[in-house]
């Protein structure tokens, strides 16, 4: 027989211990011989860190990419996405095309967005061509809404200036924390007339090859308060930020459903209002924005093969149905809220666990990451770039072999996607 | 076959009477006296031209449609000698058992009002009415203190008068070996047996493609739904209310929903509507109503809490507000079994010269009722439209889940139907509840007053409603309360208790409706 995990977690929250009690492993602390450890971002800097760090052998696994801030950094996100599109313009990837006013066709997925206080002069240039805008500033490393404000004057974040003599390298021990200012989307969707946001988990098993997969129980996060974009409103944060860390505190949050409306409401909502198309567009191009923010960070991101990840996506739709990418969480809250979602939650756990622990047996960092599909649960494979791979050569071999003279239309490589809703 | 004629002509009569002064007249009229300018109307043949210019142009479809509605609720009494009141209701111990719940009700709101000092009706201060029209998207944010307000009445006790009720003409002592002494409802309406509702829901069986059943994400979309979905998209396309009746049947496809249900109750949001949704709203801003209260109340305790509906709380507010205020709710008077409640002006009480019908629309608001509103939410973004919609389902369907008839679709129906499906296919079952105090009827009940809505997921509920105006009748509601019992009757067999009978069917959310129903009906051996 063979024997249990040995599971460690620094994060005490009962839909992990249940999910791991539930498979009778093993629980042991973290001086012990560990195979599975379910870790805080924090605790995840000291085992890789360069001093302290350890190698992990091949019977261990855990839960956080050891640089995963490449990509859940709201910085270093942008800085990636913003690199990644400038190599696939230079290889000439159909992917970088841009329209007539210079804007990425297929690659505008996040809002306008500049470091502070590094890129000042550049957001200043930006912000007057369009003085009346709103932007948000946020913190670069912190989460759940801390720290976020609006602005739609230049003196209201005039510290962060680069004319008072401050560097990025001074920011941070002059009390100027380094933030990112975006372009504030100001034409939100609107549903009953409230602000939402889409909450999705996408979890990474490996980023090269790039597998990651989606979970279909998302949901929308409601501001409990009356959306006015009005500028008079700017202070009153409940408008305007859908975090439950935040709303929590607005008098209107409600502990039954705790303003979470699922995905498939969503759905059934946007096919009943505005029809079935274009709401299986968007959620075709939610599905690209990920994908394309993961194969952003990807050749970056070490791909260490004791690691997988559950990220918790954060998405915008603004009223002409397009999606904007917010954030990404790498330790999206376990917290429970209401009775629905401590199901979610563990559910989520449950599924992940059954994806990058088969069989619950003891973890083997060579494993080759791909599950068979009744282990799924609720996770769909949203992108396999090795499977991609195999069927595009397929495909160059057929059409090579003559089946299609004269089509130029497989240039492309899988995943890529001239048009909307049939790239996968 | 004179009387027949004969009637046909008192309907026809009639409908043109109903029809006279409307909107759509006033705009048929414009449209036939402007297409006389054009060239192919001519004057040797001016009667066919222009008759054929409004069927070309779409107006006869849309004349059509509204006599397809009128046909629908303002038939005239089928004898010319009928009292008007057998419109309402045939059957005298039926409407009296009705008044005298009327009576009951309003005395429990007149005590409400005496009770708080909360007058039925006052004028809103300049002030406060500049207020409530700056927060009227926003009403939900506002938490007034209702703890002293409570629903008029809720669906259990309604359900205490329906069990009361008994035929004064009937001696129930004939048939005492039968089994109608079983259930709870004791009053001798024919209802439909199983082999009678497969001949009226023929179109649910087993060899016909549904949407519910043959859109399963497992099944290829080529099969049926695609097709399905074209045809769909034609009848639409039409403008036909008849075709898309017929097309509700096996169910409307998320995306064509919306249009097919505003084209069966030809609720066409026209400006005139649009503009009396806007002075409806200037009713509300104006004058503040008792029983705004009791909406306020509703909404929150109901949709408010709720998984799928929260989201539109604000939209419950206006819809309901608005309706409490239209008096052209009234007219479904002429049909319903109840009449509407009147109030006295100040100081008169009792002086019909000075009686008003309080509230303006006649419908006393209670527990659950915002629930007829919140899956409607869904389908129509836009308040105005929304409102219409609602008020068109509210005088077809919903006030007979509430008001005592014998109306096939009426809720004492509905009652029986249920009961007598139970009894007839789970005897066994009937006879277990029964013996450990869990009465099927008294778990069923809320499910039947609020059409299933906040039961079953939204997409379960819209299927199902798709069906009531398919066939323009409730009864399909009492198949899929027995469907439930019969899908859960292994886990009731098994209960001992009312309490652990009521657990097993708390939580409908996961039933997929279309498929309890077709095996209900179609696939239960008799």
């Amino acid at each position: 027989m063979a024997s249990k995990v040995k599971w460690v977690t620094d994060i005490e929250k009962s839909v992990l211990i249940n999910n791991f009690e539930k498979r009778e492993w093993t629980q042991v602390t973290e001086n012990e011989d560990w195979n599975f450890y379910w870790m805080s971002i924090q605790t995840i800097r000291n085992v890789f860190s360069v001093d302290t760090g350890y190698r992990l052998s091949d019977d261990q696994m855990v839960n956080h990419f050891p640089n995963h801030y490449e990509l859940t950094r709201k910085d270093l996100m942008i800085k990636n996405i913003k690199r990644y599109r400038k190599d696939l313009e230079k290889e000439g990837n159909p992917l970088a095309e841009k329209d007539e006013n210079g804007k990425y066709i297929y690659l505008d997925f996040v809002p306008v967005t500049f470091m502070l206080p590094a890129d000042y002069n550049l957001f200043v240039e930006e912000f007057r061509k369009n003085p009346s805008s709103t932007w948000i500033m946020k913190p670069c490393g912190k989460a759940q809404g801390k720290g976020i404000f609006l602005i739609n004057k230049l003196s209201q974040i005039k510290k962060w200036s680069r004319d008072s003599r401050t560097s990025t390298f001074m920011a941070a021990s002059s009390g100027k924390e380094a933030y990112v200012i975006s372009l504030y989307i100001d034409n939100p969707l609107l549903i009953g007339g409230k602000k939402f946001d889409l909450r999705l988990y996408v979890l990474v098993t490996t980023y090269r090859p790039l597998k990651c997969y989606m979970y279909k129980l998302g949901f929308c996060r409601f501001c409990t308060v009356k959306y006015t974009p009005s500028t008079s409103e700017l202070d009153n944060m409940f408008v305007h930020l859908t975090n439950v860390a935040i709303q929590k505190h607005g008098d209107d949050y409600n502990h039954v459903h705790g303003g979470k409306w699922t995905v498939s409401n969503l759905r059934l909502y946007l096919e009943s209002t505005r029809g079935k198309e274009v709401t299986n567009r968007l959620f075709d191009q939610i599905h690209w924005i990920v994908v394309q923010s993961l194969k952003a960070v990807a050749p970056v991101m070490n791909n260490d093969k004791h690691c997988f990840e559950c990220y918790g996506y954060d998405i915008i739709i603004d009223d002409k149905l397009k999606p904007w990418l917010i954030e990404v969480n790498a330790s999206p809250s376990l917290t429970s809220s209401t009775a629905n979602d401590r199901i979610l939650k563990y559910n989520l756990i449950n599924d992940t666990l059954n994806i990058v622990m088969p069989n619950g047996d003891i973890p083997d960092c060579r494993w080759n990451r791909s599950p068979p599909w009744e282990a799924l649960g609720n996770y769909q494979v949203l992108y396999d770039e090795e499977q991609a791979l195999s069927e595009s050569s397929e495909r160059d071999l057929r059409s090579r072999s003559g089946q299609s003279l004269g089509s130029k239309g497989n240039k492309g490589s899988a995943g890529v996607r001239p048009t909307a809703a049939t790239w996968k | 076959m004179m009387g027949d004629d004969a009637n046909l002509s008192v309907t026809i009569a009639h409908i043109v009477q109903r029809l006279k002064g409307t909107y759509l007249h006033s705009q048929i009229e414009r449209h036939a006296k402007e297409c006389l300018h054009q060239p192919e109307i001519k004057l040797e043949s001016l009667k066919e031209d222009v008759r054929c210019f409004l069927k070309t142009s779409g107006w006869e479809r849309k004349l059509q449609n509204a006599v397809y509605r009128e046909l629908h609720s303002h038939l005239p009494p089928t004898h010319p000698a009928a009292p008007p009141e057998h419109l309402k209701e045939p059957l005298a111990y039926m409407r009296k058992a009705q008044a005298t719940w009327e009576k009951r009700v309003l005395k429990s709101l007149n005590s409400m009002s005496s009770e708080l000092g909360v007058p039925l009706a006052r004028m809103r201060g300049a002030e406060e009415q500049k207020e409530l029209r700056n927060k009227w998207n926003e009403m939900g944010t506002d938490e007034p203190d209702l703890s002293s307000f409570r629903p008029v009445y809720a669906p259990k006790d309604f359900l205490e008068v329906l069990v009361g009720l008994r035929n004064p003409n009937y001696d129930s002592s004939e048939d005492v070996s039968s089994r109608s002494h079983w259930g709870l409802i004791q009053a001798p309406l024919n209802v439909r047996d199983i082999p009678q509702l497969r001949q009226v829901f023929t179109e649910l069986n087993l060899t016909t493609g549904q949407l519910g059943i043959d859109d399963n994400a497992h099944i290829h979309p080529d099969l049926f739904e695609n097709q399905y979905v074209l045809v769909g998209k034609k009848v639409v396309e039409d403008q036909d209310s008849a075709a898309a009746q017929q097309y509700s049947r096996r169910g409307c496809s998320n995306g064509l929903r919306a249009d097919l249900w505003a084209l069966i109750l030809n609720s066409t949001n026209q400006p005139p509507d649009v503009m009396h949704y806007e002075q409806l709203k200037t009713g509300v801003i104006q004058h503040d109503l008792l029983v705004d209260n009791l909406i306020y109340k509703d909404v929150k305790l109901t949709a408010s809490n709720d998984d799928y509906y929260f989201v539109f709380e604000d939209f419950l507010y206006q819809v309901l507000l608005c309706f409490s205020r239209d008096t052209l709710v009234l007219e479904h008077f002429k049909y319903n079994s109840a009449t509407p409640p009147k109030a006295y002006i100040q100081g008169k009480a009792g002086d019909e010269d000075f009686a008003v019908v309080y509230p303006p629309n006649g419908v006393i608001p209670f527990h659950g009722f915002s629930m007829y509103v919140a899956p409607l939410c869904y389908l129509y973004n836009e308040p105005s439209k929304l409102y219409s919609v609602f008020r068109e389902m509210y005088v077809r369907y919903f006030f007979r889940l509430h008001s005592i008839s014998s109306s096939p679709s009426g809720i004492v129906s509905l009652c029986l139907q249920f009961e007598r499906l139970i009894q007839a296919h789970l005897p066994q079952l009937f006879y277990h509840l029964r013996q450990i105090g869990a009465q099927p009827l008294r778990m069923a009940f809320k499910w039947l007053v609020r059409a299933f809505s906040g039961y079953l997921s939204t997409d379960q509920l819209l299927l199902l409603w798709d069906r009531i105006l398919g066939y323009d009748s409730l009864e399909i509601v009492a198949v899929l309360a027995a469907a439930v019992f019969a899908f859960r009757a292994e886990n009731l067999m098994e209960v001992t208790s009312l309490a652990s009978a009521e657990a097993v069917l708390a939580d409908l959310s996961t039933l997929k409706v279309m498929p309890l129903i077709q095996i209900f009906l179609f696939a239960t051996s008799m």
